[in-house]
């Protein structure tokens, strides 16, 4: 058999392996290293007084009376009540809370045009959340390297005892989460009694397992995912900062090039910079990124990667803030005087003098750079809707009067040629105590009032009691002889008085009627 | 548009889909989220496997789950209903004035009758009880056959001249057109007239009196403030079923409408009679 020999065509895949670009990524596990200085400090601090708020306020307790919940903040959406502290808001008293909102959202332009996302960096529920359970897996599993070389270990008794010990604490601080939702939406003592014995509304139990759910999931297994995919913030972000907002910064102009060689480079005459290049600030990063690549959707501004770089600075005996908060302006100033005016790459000596220390010539943040006309703006209209707000707390009324004029019929005459008009009249008595309000008509000479269901001769005033906190809902016939009676539509006041506050409100309302009879 | 190529600044390979310059980047999608979207692709199935879903020709899948909307309503309208049994069997039970001193007995039954009313009693009287010309207004004061709850009660259970039932309200007026003549028609139509309002030839009026006197004060009775035993209407009001002008009134002197109205009991049963009279008795001219 002679030996076959079989060409090799000219031909390649079109999508070949090794370019063919990936669809679908896997998390990169990140393993975020302990960090220690200011920044975790207040960290800390943010944390414990936000967790602190969230679960401890349904608990606070609040002097109403005998007629209404002694709890603090109440969502009381049986009797449709918000309660919180002095304020007790009705279903159509719902946009002081649209003002809060708008104040929040004026707020989170004013906080992120002058200090970037502090409110992702420090507040944020999904922060702070992940960074509790942060802590719970430091204790279990030991810190970064500790972790990184337990999940790369095979599975063994050890390992299954860790993991499951973390994932239980991680359950339990979910289930406490959605637990203290419900609090705050029936009295929270009676409620925890119900929830432990079963009595509690099956919306609760869901309630509980829904908030259970996305805590664990959210704060345990996804983490920066939630922040980079889930959420619009960091997109809307680009549109809040500005030049002078101060957001976590590599500062290149003092740390390129970067080095790790720098006893070697500096007698060779080889700018170094002060980047060390010791990866302290990404093995810092619980979002996994690299600061120094410049400011990135990704980043949070949690600040902890300033804390890490700042020990390195002080073993290396340089100054602080290699890492720092800055503005773009200021960077973008120094970026200038270390590259000349951007005719070379950045050059170390040029923002130094000779004696080493830095140039006069660099830009530093100044408290002013916060007060600037879009900052003023800001502060304006978040101060005008909480002005306005407050003002319209302090006078607003506490005894309402709603009336409605029947429409079917308008009018009916009656036998002796007078004309009847129906009114339903809302008496809204919206303090927590009985009152006896005293309901009177002003104008149509002659008119009477005749009210359904309750015993009185006809008149022109009539006193009734009203429940504390409650709507009292009146039809009243107000009846006009034919020889008073005036055009198609008269206006008269229907008034109703609390005459032991001489709290008063009027309503203006039209009295029909017929032609014939005019 | 489709050029594929690789982002200069994030060295992604673009989609080739260009926008104005800016091209959009052919990241990887998170695998948890694709794992996701697969996952709400299963539960759609599985849930048009639960529920009724597909189309057929003539009906549709009905799904394991045994979930019906139709069966929903039904569900809820017998919840409803049994909410209500309690109410009805206490208004079946209890008399008028028993039902009228219970306030939540009471306010069922008027808005059970209010209820009731728009289907069955708008069609003559009106959606807001206002009647119309031949059909009485049930909101004032002015009543034919008497405006006492049990008297309402005992008018819808039996109609007026309804003729195949033995309990209706019956009377009638006599045509007077073949009885009386002309002059005397228009004399005691001005006197009529002339008792709630004014008219345009006074002289009419004293002849009228004498009129009135000989033929109508056995029913209308001598002062002329009708009669409930026989539905005969006050003529001194300013209400009138059939218009209070002369001509109106000389009209129905001659030849008399008669309105009918239908017995209810048989249709309706006794508690929505109930219910309907304490709602009519409720509008502002019950006694």
């Amino acid at each position: 058999m002679g030996e076959t020999r079989i060409g090799r065509l000219e031909a390649s895949p079109a999508n070949p392996s090794k370019t063919r670009p990936t669809r679908y990524a896997a998390r990169k596990k990140i393993f975020p290293k302990r960090t220690s200085g200011n920044f975790r400090h207040f960290k800390w601090l943010v944390m414990a007084i936000t967790l602190g708020i969230y679960y401890l306020t349904p608990w606070l307790r609040w002097n109403r009376g005998p007629f209404a919940p002694d709890q603090a903040v109440l969502v009381d959406l049986a009797n449709s009540r918000f309660y919180f502290f002095l304020i007790e808001i009705w279903p159509q008293e719902f946009y002081y809370v649209s003002g809060l909102l708008v104040m929040a959202g004026i707020g989170l332009f004013l906080i992120t045009s002058t200090v970037g996302r502090a409110w992702c960096g420090y507040t944020c529920p999904q922060t702070v959340w992940v960074d509790l359970f942060l802590v719970v897996e430091r204790a279990i599993e030991g810190d970064r390297n500790a972790r990184m070389k337990l999940d790369a270990h095979p599975w063994t008794a050890r390992k299954l005892v860790l993991r499951a010990t973390k994932h239980a604490i991680w359950l339990i601080i979910a289930v406490a989460t959605g637990g203290a939702w419900i609090f705050y939406f029936a009295d929270a003592p009676m409620l925890i009694g119900q929830v432990f014995t079963g009595a509690a509304a099956p919306a609760a139990y869901v309630t509980i397992a829904v908030l259970t759910a996305t805590t664990y999931t959210f704060g345990g297994l996804m983490r920066e995912q939630v922040c980079t995919y889930m959420c619009p913030w960091p997109r809307i972000q680009a549109a809040m900062l500005d030049e002078n907002s101060l957001t976590v910064t590599y500062n290149d102009w003092r740390g390129e090039p970067r080095s790790r060689h720098a006893k070697k480079a500096l007698p060779a005459g080889q700018p170094v910079g002060d980047c060390v290049d010791c990866n302290a600030c990404v093995a810092a990063c619980p979002m996994g990124i690299d600061i120094r690549d410049g400011q990135q959707l990704e980043c949070i501004t949690c600040a902890l990667c300033i804390d890490a770089c700042k020990d390195v600075m002080d073993k290396l005996g340089k100054e602080h803030g290699l890492i720092s908060y800055a503005t773009l302006s200021d960077y973008s100033a120094n970026m200038a005087v270390a590259t000349a005016g951007g005719s070379s790459t950045v050059n170390p000596s040029l923002v130094r003098t000779d004696e080493g220390k830095f140039s006069d010539s660099l830009a530093h943040f100044h408290i002013r750079k916060i007060f600037r006309l879009r900052t003023f703006i800001y502060l304006g209209a978040w101060s005008a809707v909480g002005l306005a707000l407050v003002y319209s707390l302090l006078t607003r009324e506490r005894l309402e009067l709603n009336v409605l004029h029947d429409r079917n019929p308008q009018f009916v005459t009656l036998s002796d040629g007078s004309i009847r008009n129906g009114y339903t009249v809302k008496l809204l008595n919206m303090i927590p105590e009985p009152r006896t309000i005293v309901v009177t008509i002003q104008g149509l000479p002659g008119a009477e009032m005749s009210v359904v269901g309750i015993d009185l001769p006809a008149g022109r005033s009539f006193a009734v009691p009203v429940e504390p906190d409650r709507l009292k809902m009146l039809k009243i016939f107000v009846r006009q002889p034919a020889d008073r009676l005036g055009g198609a539509a008269q206006t008269f006041k229907f008034r109703a008085e609390d005459k032991a506050s001489f709290e008063a409100d009027e309503y203006t309302a039209t009295f029909s009627t017929p032609e014939i009879a005019r | 548009m489709s050029d594929e190529q690789i982002d200069d600044i994030s060295g992604v390979s673009t989609t080739g889909h260009e926008w104005d310059g800016i091209r959009e980047l052919n990241n990887p999608l998170p695998r948890w989220w694709i794992t996701t979207f697969y996952v709400t692709i299963a539960w759609a199935i599985g849930y048009t496997i639960a529920y009724p879903a597909w189309p057929l020709l003539h009906s549709a899948t009905k799904g394991v789950l045994g979930y019906s909307s139709r069966n929903g309503v039904n569900n809820e309208l017998a919840a409803a209903e049994a909410g209500k049994g309690k109410y009805v069997a206490a208004i079946e039970s209890k008399s008028l004035p028993e039902i009228a001193a219970d306030d939540a007995l009471r306010e069922f039954a008027i808005a059970a009758g209010g209820a009731a009313y728009k289907v069955n009693c708008t069609q003559c009287h009106g959606s807001g009880a206002q009647g119309s010309k031949g059909f009485p207004n049930l909101n004032d004061d002015d009543w034919l056959w008497g405006g006492k709850a049990e008297q309402i009660e005992q008018t819808i259970m039996h109609g007026i001249r309804f003729a195949s039932d033995p309990d209706t309200r019956l009377s009638e007026m006599p045509a007077f057109g073949d009885l009386i003549t002309a002059d005397q028609i228009a004399q005691v139509s001005a006197y009529v007239a002339s008792l709630s309002g004014k008219v345009k030839d006074a002289s009419l009026i004293e002849p009228g009196s004498k009129v009135f006197a000989e033929n109508c004060v056995a029913c209308h009775g001598d002062n002329a403030k009708g009669n409930r035993e026989f539905g005969a209407p006050d003529l001194t009001d300013s209400i009138w079923l059939y218009g209070g002008g002369e001509t109106a009134i000389a009209a129905q002197v001659r030849g008399p409408k008669h309105g009918v109205m239908p017995a209810w009991l048989g249709r309706l049963g006794e508690a929505k009679v109930k219910e309907l009279a304490l709602y009519v008795h409720s509008l502002g001219g019950g006694e």
